[in-house]
């Protein structure tokens, strides 16, 4: 068996990156929708740690990671407060019956 | 194979096998409770790529926050004592048909391509010096910006989420 290396972590994220694809454009619920986006958001993160480990620049792809990490956080805040705000407009999260943009 | 290899099958398989289970299961909650295991198995990830800080605060930032967050979000828009919690699935087929699609080409990229890969020097005890160094002056403008972002996502998530006063 091959030694692991950068390829072996590319194709992690690869994989997690096309589930979490997956889990955006099949599940109705909101949140679940947002998960997808976090599963896309950590696949983009270990390609850039990854590449960062075995690139040989330096720590920048860690600080981008960082970057990422903290738009993540603003992100899942903002979208969770929306998502609340269409659970008390419509009383439903599903994204295929949202299709007003108010009541 | 040496100990370096098995942690990395470990991980991923965590990562990889949660991560599925998040997509696929039915309930919300086991969805939730999954991603947890995909945070920690990244984090797992993180630290055998030498990135001990980023790991920590992967632990700490999603784990602890976001996922909170999305739990939060789910006990709040369901009715937890109705059967709403199952969420509904759409076009399953085409979307898996897509998505592998998509998978298959990006895997034969990344190991179709001759990467020039050097493995970096990293400090022996820890990158948080040196993560805190490159952050305070190649990065610091970005870094301040981020602060700014902060504060605007965390009054802009009160103001959107709050109920609205009546008019008197």
């Amino acid at each position: 068996m091959v030694q692991v290396g950068l390829t072996h972590f590319l194709v992690i994220s690869a994989i997690l990156f096309s589930l979490g694809i997956f889990g955006i454009v099949t599940r109705k619920n909101a949140v679940m929708v947002l998960m997808g986006l976090e599963l896309i958001l950590n696949s983009a993160n270990i390609n850039f740690v990854a590449f960062s480990r075995y690139g040989n620049f330096g720590l920048n792809g860690q600080v981008v990671a960082l970057f990422v990490i903290v738009l993540a956080a603003a992100e899942a805040a903002i979208a969770l407060a929306i998502v609340l705000n269409i659970y008390k407009t419509f009383a439903t999260v599903n994204v295929d019956e949202i299709d007003k943009l108010k009541e | 194979m040496n100990i370096y290899d098995i942690v990395f099958y470990l991980f991923a398989a965590i990562t990889l096998a949660s991560a599925f289970v998040v997509v696929t299961a039915r309930n919300i909650i086991y969805s939730a409770f999954s991603l947890l295991f995909t945070f920690f198995g990244i984090a797992g990830l993180y630290v055998l790529l030498g990135a001990d800080f980023i790991a920590v605060v992967q632990l700490m930032v999603y784990v602890g926050g976001i996922l909170v967050l999305i739990l939060f979000g789910v006990m709040l828009t369901n009715k937890i004592t109705s059967v709403q919690i199952k969420t509904g699935t759409l076009q399953v087929i085409p979307a898996i048909l897509g998505t592998a699609l998509m998978a298959g080409v990006l895997i034969k990229i990344f190991t179709g391509t001759n990467w020039h890969s050097q493995m970096a020097q990293y400090p022996t005890k820890t990158t948080a010096y040196a993560l805190g160094h490159i952050l305070l002056t190649d990065y610091v403008l970005i870094f301040e910006l981020l602060g700014i972002l902060l504060l605007i996502a965390l009054i802009g998530a009160a103001t959107i989420a709050r109920k609205e006063e009546k008019a008197s």
